[in-house]
């Protein structure tokens, strides 16, 4: 089943060149996609574009459907009552996100509240439950904490709770493990890839690691100046890449051991 | 055999932390860097690298130990020694717009060294742009623009002709290519490896992505909470290296080729941070091979092989 379907759409600011220029592309129920592009290659604008996150003066064209409702004729209530029940979003720093003089326990149980949960004993358990899930032993003391006394990797999971905690049909990550350890990120990776085992929850990543996205993505799409270049089965992206572009930008990967970059001062 | 250039012993940094605590930010590391060499040190945010670095280049003070420059300790020195060392003893960092004057020329920011160690007149450096920008690929005509006028990659190799315009001895990179494209990257890390041959540097090349460090250097120190885990050849890091931390920093690197193969181990991360408060060894709430003796003492740094020295009771017979 298609849960988004974008045809044909590109954002661009005050006319002039587009940041994204008409990408179309669909995401079925539990599937990964990852997008992977340089800088300013669009992929960020794009996933902005799906919650109509885009900055005041961006002008949009072409199509977004989303549960087979056009985005960008939806009223701010209409996406307020799709997001975080429906689709959630990840940022590359969830701390930022967070208000940083209260409790993360407050803040959590403010966001389930906001989308209905009214029962105050079934939120409490929620956390402790969806926290457990990602790992963090001590639900308690991660809860009591303000967010600075958390670790940048602690904080990411617990944003990454929060997402996941009324179960969305579509997650959006943006560079979701990009500021983390590379130890830390490969715990997130694993779960994501738990989550959507256990919930089937769809998620489109964007990243500029092109290891991770080959790791964890169904699909890959690549994106140049605004344009999906190439978009297919991780493997067939990997081994068999289409357009030019793609080929230099997997090209470019350091590897560990890279013979060519070794041999180069041998 | 080549002569040491640097040497570290038992270097320390402690930072304090409000009134009453402290922070063991290097906990006595010893490592020695020959003429002509390129090591990499390697660890996650925290871990140390970049205070290692920021100590050898004078930009940090050093709470205890030495650091051997040319066999001169230099962790004392008064604010002339101090600038003859920069004159041999150059860094680059990680977001090269920051090391800019945002009105300044690129061909004014370039030559200023020149004109500061007195090795040339205005003139005279300017005329020798050409040969500077060259060495790094660039053409002469960026001499004239600012710097925001520049791409990242370009801006970075400026500051990299910057640092070489002086023939400094000692070349630290600390996470120099971290914050550039992969293409960009690449091309960067290729200039480096082109430099070091054509102009016989040493290079000490701090980073966190262990097949970028390994691409350019000759030999690799891992580092955890302040510590040197494990040290060795860079051509040995993924068959011998078996310091636990270290199999786990390889074990988290995503490869193009292992798209789905690999397992991930469940950590507890709660338990990342509680190793620095301890006596023993840092990594031990983490570890899975700990043995009683590592919540108490802390391993020192062992040779096991040729060049390879693991700081872990577990891996010593």
């Amino acid at each position: 089943m298609e849960i988004l379907s974008i045809d044909n759409y590109s954002v661009s600011y005050d006319g002039s060149k587009s940041a994204v220029d008409a990408v179309s592309l669909s995401v079925s129920q539990g599937e990964i996609l990852s997008i992977v592009g340089e800088s300013g290659s669009g992929k960020s604008t794009l996933l902005h574009g799906v919650l109509g996150l885009l900055p005041r003066g961006a002008f949009t064209r072409g199509g977004m459907v989303l549960f087979g409702r056009e985005v960008t004729r939806m009223d701010d209530r209409e996406r307020r009552a799709l997001c975080g029940s429906s689709v959630s979003m990840i940022f590359q720093d969830t701390g930022r996100y967070m208000n940083p003089i209260a409790r993360v326990g407050a803040q959590y149980d403010e966001f389930l509240r906001i989308h209905g949960m009214n029962d105050r004993q079934r939120r409490r358990d929620l956390q402790r439950e969806m926290l457990l899930k990602l790992h963090l032993t001590d639900p308690e003391r991660v809860l009591n904490a303000y967010p600075f006394e958390l670790s940048g990797g602690m904080r990411q999971r617990v944003g990454i709770a929060m997402a996941m905690s009324l179960k969305p049909k579509l997650l959006l990550a943006d560079e979701p493990t990009s500021a983390l350890d590379v130890t830390v990120q490969a715990q997130v990776i694993r779960q994501m890839l738990e989550l959507r085992a256990s919930t089937g929850t769809a998620i489109v990543m964007v990243t500029h690691n092109i290891g991770v996205a080959a790791y964890l993505s169904d699909r890959i799409g690549v994106m140049q100046h605004g344009k999906l270049v190439e978009l297919g089965q991780t493997r067939d992206v990997i081994e068999h890449p289409c357009h030019e572009y793609t080929h230099g930008l997997l090209d470019a990967v350091v590897e560990i051991d890279d013979e060519r970059l070794i041999a180069s001062h041998g | 055999m080549a002569e040491t250039l640097l040497a570290l012993r038992g270097l320390t940094k402690i930072f304090p932390v409000g009134r009453h605590e402290s922070l063991r930010a290097v906990r006595s590391v010893d490592l020695t860097l020959k003429r002509g060499e390129s090591l990499g040190i390697v660890g996650e945010s925290g871990c140390g690298k970049s205070t290692i670095a920021r100590m050898v280049a004078q930009l940090t003070e050093v709470t205890d130990g030495q650091i051997l420059f040319e066999g001169r300790d230099v962790t004392r020195l008064s604010r002339s020694q101090r600038r003859e060392l920069w004159r041999n003893v150059q860094m680059v960092f990680q977001d090269p717009y920051s090391v800019f004057s945002p009105r300044m020329t690129v061909g004014d920011f370039l030559t200023e060294g020149l004109v500061h160690f007195g090795i040339a007149s205005r003139s005279q450096a300017r005329d020798m742009l050409p040969e500077l920008l060259g060495r790094v690929e660039l053409p002469v005509e960026l001499a004239e623009r600012l710097p925001h006028q520049l791409s990242g990659g370009q801006q970075q190799r400026v500051v990299i002709a910057r640092a070489l315009s002086i023939q400094p001895k000692l070349l630290i990179l600390d996470e120099a290519t971290s914050a550039l494209d992969v293409s960009v990257q690449r091309q960067i890390l290729k200039l480096l490896m082109r430099l070091k041959d054509e102009m016989d540097l040493t290079m000490l090349f701090i980073g966190h992505d262990l097949a970028v460090v390994r691409s350019v250097t000759d030999r690799i120190a891992v580092m955890y909470a302040g510590q040197l885990v494990e040290e060795l050849p860079g051509e040995g890091l993924r068959e011998q290296a078996s310091h636990p931390y270290t199999r786990r920093l390889l074990d988290s690197v995503f490869s193009t080729g292992d798209r789905g193969r690999k397992q991930i181990a469940i950590e507890d991360l709660s338990l990342i941070d509680r190793g620095r408060r301890m006596e023993g060894c840092p990594y031990q709430p983490r570890c899975a091979e700990a043995q009683a003796r590592c919540a108490n003492e802390c391993p020192r740094l062992r040779t096991v092989g040729d060049g390879h020295g693991i700081a872990c009771f577990a891996r010593e017979k």
